[in-house]
């Protein structure tokens, strides 16, 4: 059976997902993350679907899985590079991904886990003011 | 429906296994670029043959996919049929709902893949097994 490769890079895992899996695949790359997760105390991961020419309503949910299981272990996930006609594909077929953040591309993705991180960190703030928050953070 | 279209001859797969799902996806992709769907057109009918396929393996135990280039004069599409001799489904009505599931699911595969095929025909005898019938047309 094929493996999704997780690559570490920093505080962030990242997947990027290049073939079409089968179903033991994708839940074989839950279970991988969820180690990975807790072995490298990651706080953000990135899944690039780039290369996916569908996601069914198994692929969906199991993004949707992994994005709980993450949270659960104090990692936020973000979907990138979803493909506009999979995009229209899944709301038509009744997924809208609840609960998934996504971003447009990696690079997207990594600022958004950045901000996340940001503004968890001082959380406890009186003053939430977002901008200077991760002006000190830097 | 089915009447008067021209079939050409139909490539047929066995699902047996996650692997044969994924081959279903390839045939099905093939056929829908030899035909010029368009690129949503494309993703729409390989992500309704994806979750046919699964409950065909999932819920039918296995069984066959045909799929081929159909033409009815005007247009041509893609016709794809999977058939299983599985348990059947006693409440068609209760299986098309967005969101019932027996098997654990999301409850959206029944459902979803009629909403992404402009045909969509099913045959169910319970106990004796359940046919689909779906097809897609160039625009």
């Amino acid at each position: 059976m094929e493996r999704v490769p997780v690559l570490k890079i920093g505080d962030i895992l990242l997947v990027s997902i290049q073939i079409d899996m089968e179903d033991q695949v994708a839940l074989q790359l839950q279970e991988d993350l969820a180690d990975r997760i807790v072995a490298t105390g990651c706080h953000g991961v990135i899944i690039d679907i780039s290369a996916l020419d569908i996601v069914d309503s198994f692929v969906g949910r199991t993004l949707a899985t992994i994005a709980s299981i993450s949270r659960v272990l104090d990692a936020e996930t973000v979907v990138v590079g979803m493909r506009p006609a999979v995009a229209i594909t899944l709301v038509e077929l009744g997924l809208s991904l609840p609960g998934i953040r996504t971003a447009l591309n990696v690079e997207l993705g990594m600022a958004l886990l950045a901000q996340h991180r940001d503004l968890a960190f001082f959380h406890d703030d009186d003053e939430d003011d977002a901008d200077e928050a991760v002006v000190t953070a830097s | 429906m089915t009447t008067g279209d021209d079939l050409a001859a139909m490539e047929r797969l066995t699902v047996r296994s996650d692997q044969d799902v994924v081959r279903v996806r390839q045939l099905v992709r093939t056929l829908a670029v030899s035909v010029k769907l368009s690129l949503v057109d494309q993703t729409k009918l390989v992500t309704a043959a994806s979750e046919l396929a699964r409950n065909t393996l999932v819920y039918g135990g296995g069984g066959t996919v045909e799929a081929g280039r159909v033409d009815n004069g005007r247009r041509s599409g893609i016709r794809i049929v999977f058939a299983d001799q599985g348990p059947g489904i006693p409440d068609l009505d209760l299986a098309l709902t967005d969101g019932y599931t027996t098997g654990g699911g999301l409850g959206l595969g029944l459902s979803g893949a009629r909403r992404l095929v402009d045909e969509f025909d099913i045959d169910t005898v319970v106990g004796q097994g359940t046919t689909i019938s779906v097809t897609k047309w160039c625009r």
